[in-house]
């Protein structure tokens, strides 16, 4: 039995630590608050993307010579997985989730002879992913440490990956990353970037508008609209990860803080008990004592 | 008769109201959209989009580059960046120029479709430049 001065140290220890999650819980709403809002505010452009896109891939179907970021190169030998993570930990599972799928792809395609190179976005991924697979890391990124994740982290991102496939070092490239379903639910998902699926155009507005002209060429068009669709997913995922840390990191702080108030509740029972016990005995011995005289 | 005039930046919508009449700078020449404009994308070049009710220009934003996208009804302008003019700021696009002009200068003269994306850069960067300074009288009334 524990004595009553280390049950209150205890106590006391337990109850710092709850203000502790509680107070990243509140952190972690307001930045949570925050990612959702700017999500929300990039998604017109990657709409309006996908738009073009999906009208410039009608208008280009079936013709040859088309840029590697569509086709691919033909080939299906090298594999780059880009997995995404937060920079930060105590988010739950969200970062190995991550970790776990990434792993359990790289031995998938290892299994089916494919060549896997990884480019970790996100601390996280990146120490984990370098125990396991150091020399299978061609090299890594950091989201930025800001509060802001500027486009042009993305921009950077996505002209190393276009630049590789263009020099033919990789073939396919698979991103994984957190899907941002609600503050509670975050599913690692894995998505094809190369060679991309054209989006089907949804847009019914256009429905009835005679077919598009480009200026320049629709070719033209798509080589350079291509790279850039690529930088806006990569964004998208970005915010996307962003907002799921910081809700998965709410979650986990939610649970932790409730936790903590049970072991605190526990202790203090214990604590009440010893002490009566304590104080029992002590009765105990000075009615005895006094019997006794 | 107006049309829907949407300006996103890959970050957030900055300008989304209806108007007569959108001059942008497509990369083969300017070009208007108006009402009843037959359905067109174009790629954009670095420089000023001017927003017109009426025969006013309400409305002048610079972007660098991007897509537009214009129908009978709407006109939507993909920039990859883009700011008011009269936020522009002229010290930070000579800045900016004088680096292209540097990583210009040492570039590899045999690598056409990077010096080609060097080259738009360094027009983007001129024209911001340009519209940075045309701003500044309007600004001193």
């Amino acid at each position: 039995m524990a004595s009553l001065k280390e049950l209150r140290a205890r106590i006391g220890s337990v109850k710092s630590t709850r203000k502790i999650t509680s107070a990243m819980k509140m952190v972690a709403a307001a930045k949570l608050r925050r990612a959702e809002a700017r999500a929300a505010a990039a998604r017109p452009y990657a709409d309006a993307m996908r738009r073009m896109l999906a009208e410039v891939g009608r208008s280009v179907a079936g013709e040859g010579g088309q840029p590697a970021l569509l086709t691919g190169t033909g080939q299906d030998r090298v594999h780059l997985i880009v997995p995404m993570s937060s920079d930060r930990g105590l988010a739950g599972a969200f970062n190995s989730n991550i970790n776990r799928t990434t792993r359990n792809l790289v031995l998938r395609l290892q299994g089916e002879g494919k060549t896997v190179k990884i480019l970790p976005v996100g601390r996280k991924t990146y120490e984990f992913l370098s125990r396991d697979f150091a020399d299978l890391i061609i090299g890594h990124r950091h989201l930025s440490a800001s509060k802001e994740i500027p486009f042009s982290s993305a921009t950077e991102l996505g002209e190393q990956i276009t630049s590789l496939l263009e020099k033919g070092e990789v073939d396919v490239c698979t991103l994984v990353y957190n899907q941002f379903r609600n503050v509670m639910t975050q599913t690692p998902t894995e998505m094809q970037l190369v060679p991309l699926a054209l989006p089907e155009n949804d847009n019914t507005d256009n429905a009835d508008v005679a077919s598009y002209e480009f200026e320049p060429d629709e070719g033209t068009m798509l080589a350079s609209l291509l790279p850039r669709n690529l930088q806006v997913q990569l964004y998208a995922t970005m915010l996307e990860t962003a907002a799921g840390e910081n809700g998965a990191r709410m979650t986990a702080m939610d649970n932790a803080t409730r936790n903590a108030g049970k072991a605190i509740d526990r202790l203090t029972l214990t604590y009440n008990r010893t002490r009566q016990t304590n104080i029992t005995n002590e009765l105990i011995e000075i009615i005895s004592g006094a019997q006794a005289v | 008769m107006s049309i829907k005039v949407k300006i996103v930046s890959p970050e957030k919508v900055l300008f989304a109201h209806d108007a007569d009449m959108v001059v942008m700078p497509g990369s083969e020449g300017d070009i208007a959209a108006m009402p009843e404009h037959a359905p067109l994308m174009l790629t954009l070049r670095g420089g000023v989009v001017d927003v017109y009710e009426g025969d006013v220009v309400m409305h002048r934003f610079f972007v660098a580059g991007g897509f537009a996208d214009i129908a009978p009804t709407h006109c939507t302008i993909l920039a990859d960046r883009a700011l008011k003019v009269e936020d522009v700021s002229v010290d930070d696009a000579e800045a900016r120029l004088a680096a292209l002009e540097k990583s210009y200068e040492e570039a590899d003269k045999m690598n056409v479709p990077a010096l080609d994306i060097l080259m738009d850069k360094i027009q983007s960067a001129r024209a911001e430049i340009e519209a940075g300074q045309s701003s500044i009288p309007s600004m001193s009334i």
